[in-house]
């Protein structure tokens, strides 16, 4: 059983460790999971849940957005702004990364280069989402197994 | 001897035989001979018979020798029948061979014509075979043959002889020589006719035998036809070798050169073209073919020649032509057309829209003006002190309203040559110093404001005072504005009539004229620094002179003269990019947004002034160098009044500016100075151009000794700053009520402490209008005391929040005191997840915070609590955190809400009551810190920020770290 705990720790640490060095996320993930404490147990899944609450429905109206024969452009730009926002503020790097150049594109009312963000911040979304949902469910795991999640020592 | 003369006769008849059928050569020859002979022979016989019948007398010998005789006579009956039938069918076959020779004649005639057609036809097909044409022919020929036909219906004689009488008997053979004889008779006489037809015939003939002309003639006719045909043929259709002969050589005109150099060029190049040939040859006039060319060729595929077609298309190009032109016509009609209604329109749009804006400035000019006026009325009347100065806000912010709707209806007026000018006498040196005093009054700057006006100035010149006035304070408004150190000056002096026309072009387009800038730039170097020294010395007389000697010059009938000053407003500021120049005097036009953001304004300032300066028959010209300043100077012509002399009563159009101990020296005086007060110090915002006539005892004039080598008479208007040096040396500059003045004197003074500070300079602060000296960071310690409860913000002290003692003099300020303890932190942000973050972070950190998320709410929030630091959004919806920060820093600096309304934030009803009623829960005049939190993107720079009022800025994703700082450094 606290062979299980190490293992899936380890694990944890491992995936955790995989996912910064892909870039998929940042330290603003960590600063994330200090935030959450005894009185605020479950704050990263809520925050990430409303990450992914959030992006989803911004993805949906970028595509609408997009969709329409006159792109309104301000408006892309203003959900692209919101969804760049959210990733940054959960350390979601690649999609903030992605969102920058959305709003390039935007600035040059470059449709084509638009549609290929949007596509370029959709496949981003769904990679963190997986990656997290996977990293949250291991840490559901370890605290189900009655361990703690090992925090990251750089974190303040 | 009849044999022999039968054989005679025979001989003769084979001579004739001889004859005959030599004859055919000769007809006429052997008819007559044929004719000749034939009656000697009847003649013969019959005196033979009458012979015979004469012996009556029996005689054997005799009737032997007449048995003989008549056996002869029988004989040579029967010889004569036979030689009569000889001769018969002699003539039958005489005219048998007549006839043949005629038939061979008609059949030569035949063949010849046959020939002659042929050739007809072949020369006629050389010029394109018409059906009709060989039709005509065609009847001719018909003609021909007709001939011959009748020829075979003459009528052939073969009938028998037949008589009554008997055989042999002497009766018979009379009768028979006798029916003979008729018959020979008929046979000549037949002869005769067939004679006389052969003769008409002959002549027929003769006349038919000169085919040739009657075939030239019909070739000439057909020659005409052709030639009529070609001349109305729409269709030419050719062969040309390279061998044969060319058009050229057929026919000749214009156009024919053309055609054969096409047609060699198709020859050359071995294909098909299409042409339009304009020819005048004489054969088809002058007409235009269409023409085909197609290259012949040989077996060997070389060309050999070239076939034609050409279509006469004259009229078609002639119609052509004109529809071209027509259409061309209606292009450029409609192009005009548009062009038209386009100029209409745009004409159409601007007008209505200069006369919308003109009136809608007007509409809303004159209820303001009544606002403003009744105010005005109401400050005649006996007001506390706190009201008073509520009152002067109010018509202070009133009058600025009134200036730019003024601008935008001058602007229109001038557009519109409605403007009127006015002709008033005034005194150059009284507007140069009210500008500079109406300057000074609302410097906020630690600037020099001097003013030169050159000796020569007259005293008293007519003009429109108002509009130069509103020039020179425009310019020296905009220097000001553009000016962060050093000096704004104004420079008055008489210049030469200059060639306005050739000036005001030039100057006013041709900024970039480096020689023209160059000389400013010059001129700027002199006028501050070294004019205002030698102003008086060596220049400035002659030019006295120059004037004097030209009134002089003028008839006494004419005791106004015209003057031309040159007046140089110059600053020290940031100067204009050359780029910039061009664009400088566009209406709403500023050298970038990033200065309209930067330094505000309309952009209608020097608009205007050109304009005006222009109506008035002037020109304004600007030079500059960016960071070292700039120079716009103006000259305008005025009237010299001739009585300048009496200036005492004249009307003084500022009465209350003028000193009165200064006054007489204020009317030659050239040089006026206003030094910036103490260090720092500023005159409130709030003070108007009227703040100053109700209090006019603001500046102190003050005889400078001979600084800046300044004439001694020359009077500068300073501030009273150096009396109280030493109050201004603790930093702090307050703005108080004189307590003893307070109506509400019954109120208690709770903050003794500044009011001990402020008493002593209540007198000589006048009405209190120092304030602290930087803007930026000073705070507002609430007022809690009574006197406070009335007052407007420009009656809170204002004290530089780094005094911490200053924050703790207002001690009776609990929410101060308590808000240290726990700070109010609001957060304007959009994005939930950011809220969420952030909200945890402060948790963490120990923060409870109110979350707005956007600008409109983080407004309100600020209308209806006292924050102690706003984090602030930047880019958000409804309106963003630079706009936000932007109403609330003019909310403290104004105390109002204007610009909040202004952007459709109404106060809520509950926070009026509540700022009425209760000054604790009032929000507080302080500057709240306002922490912007950027997306580090582009549009959401750093300096925008600041340039909006925040403070600082903390760079998204917000850390704990970032957080921490930002409270720390903001949350003492």
């Amino acid at each position: 059983m606290d062979g299980g705990v190490g293992l899936l720790q380890r694990q944890l640490v491992d995936y955790r460790a995989s996912l910064f060095n892909e870039g998929i996320l940042n330290e603003q993930f960590n600063q994330l999971q200090s935030l959450q404490d005894e009185s605020n147990p479950d704050f990263v899944v809520e925050v990430v849940s409303l990450f992914f609450e959030d992006s989803v429905r911004l993805l949906n109206e970028l595509a609408k957005s997009l969709d329409q024969r006159n792109v309104d452009f301000k408006k892309v730009d203003a959900h692209v702004h919101q969804l760049k926002g959210s990733s940054s503020s959960i350390g979601a790097q690649r999609v903030q990364n992605a969102c920058i150049a959305f709003r390039s594109c935007c600035e040059e009312k470059n449709v084509e280069g638009c549609l290929k963000c949007l596509q370029q911040v959709t496949k981003e979304y769904y990679l963190v989402k997986n990656k997290l949902e996977i990293l949250l469910k291991l840490e559901q795991q370890i605290l189900a197994a009655g361990g703690s999640i090992p925090v990251q020592s750089e974190v303040i | 001897m009849v044999c022999q003369m039968e054989n005679d006769k025979i001989n003769v008849d084979m001579d004739m035989e001889v004859l005959t059928s030599m004859w055919p050569e000769d007809i006429n020859e052997d008819g007559s001979q044929f004719n000749v002979e034939k009656p000697r022979e009847d003649h013969d016989m019959l005196e033979e018979v009458s012979i015979l019948e004469e012996p009556s007398v029996v005689d054997l010998q005799r009737l032997m020798e007449l048995n003989s005789s008549s056996e002869k006579g029988s004989s040579q009956l029967a010889y004569l029948v036979k030689h009569w039938e000889y001769k018969q069918a002699n003539a039958v076959r005489l005219l048998r061979e007549e006839l043949d020779s005629l038939t061979e004649q008609r059949q030569e005639v035949e063949l010849k014509k046959l020939e002659i057609l042929e050739e007809h036809r072949f020369e006629e097909e050389r010029y394109d075979g018409d059906k009709r044409q060989v039709s005509v022919l065609d009847d001719l020929y018909v003609m021909y043959q007709a001939v011959p036909r009748k020829k075979d219906d003459v009528p052939f004689q073969s009938k028998r002889f037949e008589s009554d009488a008997e055989y042999d008997t002497i009766v018979y053979w009379k009768q028979r020589a006798l029916h003979l004889e008729k018959l020979l008779e008929a046979s000549l006489q037949r002869e005769q006719m067939l004679m006389e037809k052969l003769k008409g015939s002959i002549k027929n003939m003769e006349m038919q035998s000169t085919p040739v002309e009657e075939l030239s003639q019909m070739l000439k006719r057909a020659d005409n036809f052709i030639h009529f045909i070609l001349q109305n043929a729409p269709i030419v259709l050719g062969h040309v070798d390279i061998i044969g002969k060319t058009d050229l050589e057929i026919l000749s005109g214009a156009g024919m050169q053309e055609s054969l150099d096409f047609k060699l060029e198709v020859l050359e190049r071995g294909l098909p073209g299409k042409r339009e040939i304009t020819f005048d040859t004489e054969l088809f006039g002058s007409k235009t073919f269409l023409i085909y060319v197609e290259p012949v060729f040989n077996k060997a595929g070389e060309t050999i020649g070239v076939n034609y077609i050409g279509m006469e298309i004259t009229d078609q190009v002639r119609k052509r032509e004109k529809m071209a032109k027509l259409r061309e016509e209606i292009a450029v009609q409609k192009a005009m057309e548009t062009e038209l209604n386009k100029t209409i329109h745009i004409t159409e749009e601007t007008m209505r829209s200069k006369q919308m804006l003109a009136t809608m400035s007007h509409e809303i000019r004159s209820p303001l003006s009544g606002v403003v006026s009744m105010a005005e009325i109401l400050a005649t009347t006996k007001l506390d002190r706190e009201q008073q100065q509520l009152l002067e806000v109010m018509i202070s912010s009133g009058d600025l309203v009134l200036q730019l709707i003024n601008d935008i209806l001058d602007l229109s007026k001038v557009e519109s040559g409605v403007m009127k000018l006015e002709a008033i006498k005034f005194r150059p040196r009284e507007v140069v110093k009210h500008v500079l005093q109406t300057a000074a009054a609302s410097l906020r700057k630690k600037l020099t404001l001097e003013g030169h006006v050159a000796e020569n100035v007259p005293v008293e010149v007519i003009g429109d005072v108002l509009r130069i006035r509103q020039i020179i304070t425009n310019l020296v408004s905009n220097a000001i504005k553009f000016t962060h150190e050093g000096k704004v000056g104004i420079k008055l002096y008489v210049v030469a009539q200059p060639n306005i026309q050739d000036r005001a072009h030039k100057s006013v387009e041709d900024y970039s004229s480096s020689v023209e800038k160059g000389s400013h730039i010059q001129r700027f170097e002199e006028a501050p620094y070294q004019n205002h020294k030698n102003h008086d010395e060596p220049r400035s007389p002659l030019k006295g002179k120059e004037l004097k000697l030209r009134d002089e010059g003028k008839p006494t009938d004419h005791p106004e003269t015209a003057v031309w000053i040159r007046c140089d407003v110059y600053d020290t500021g940031i100067g204009i990019p050359e780029t910039a120049l061009p664009a400088l005097f566009k209406k709403y036009m500023q050298v970038s947004a990033d200065h309209a953001r930067k330094y505000g304004g309309t952009g209608l300032g020097l608009a205007i002034c050109k304009q005006l300066v222009e109506l008035m028959g002037g020109y304004l010209t600007v030079s500059s160098k960016e960071h070292c300043g700039s120079i716009f100077s103006f000259v305008l012509p005025y009237r010299v009044s001739s009585i300048s002399d009496d200036h005492s009563d004249d009307t003084d159009e500022l009465p209350n500016i003028i000193d009165h101990d200064t006054a007489t020296a204020d009317i030659t005086a050239g040089y006026f100075c206003f030094q910036p007060r103490a260090l720092g110090s500023l005159f409130s915002s709030g003070l108007s151009s009227r703040n100053q006539h109700l209090a006019p005892t603001n500046f102190e004039y003050m005889e400078l000794p001979d600084i800046n080598g300044v004439s001694p008479d020359a009077y500068t208007l300073s501030s009273s700053a150096s009396k109280y040096k030493d109050k201004a040396s603790v930093e702090i500059a307050c703005w108080v009520v004189d307590p003893g003045q307070a109506s509400n004197g019954s109120s208690l003074k709770q903050n003794a402490n500044i009011d001990d500070k402020c008493t002593n300079r209540g007198d000589e602060g006048a009405d209190g209008d120092c304030q602290a000296e930087n803007p930026s960071t000073y705070s507002i310690g609430k007022g809690v005391d009574e006197i406070t409860k009335m007052n407007k913000p420009q009656e809170a002290f204002q004290m530089q929040k780094t005094d911490s003692s200053m924050r703790s003099v207002p001690s009776s300020n609990s929410e101060v005191t308590k808000s240290a303890h726990k700070p109010r932190i609001l957060l304007v942000e959009d994005n939930k997840i950011n809220v969420m973050v952030t909200k945890s972070m402060m948790k963490q950190l120990g923060h409870i915070i109110d979350v707005v998320n956007n600008g409109v709410e983080a407004v309100r929030a600020v209308q209806s609590h006292s924050y102690d630091l706003i984090l602030m959004d930047v880019c958000m919806p409804v309106m963003d955190g630079l706009q936000a920060t932007r109403i609330i820093r003019t909310y403290e600096e104004t105390g109002n809400w204007d610009s909040a309304a202004e952007a459709g934030i109404e106060r809520p009803m509950h926070s009026l009551g509540l700022e009425l009623n209760s000054q604790f829960s009032m929000p507080s005049l302080r500057r709240i810190p306002i922490i912007a939190m950027t997306a580090n993107a582009l549009s959401e720079s750093a300096d925008e920020c600041f340039a909006n009022g925040m403070d600082s800025f903390v760079s998204k994703p917000v850390t704990f770290q970032k957080l921490r700082q930002c409270l720390e450094q903001y949350l003492p």
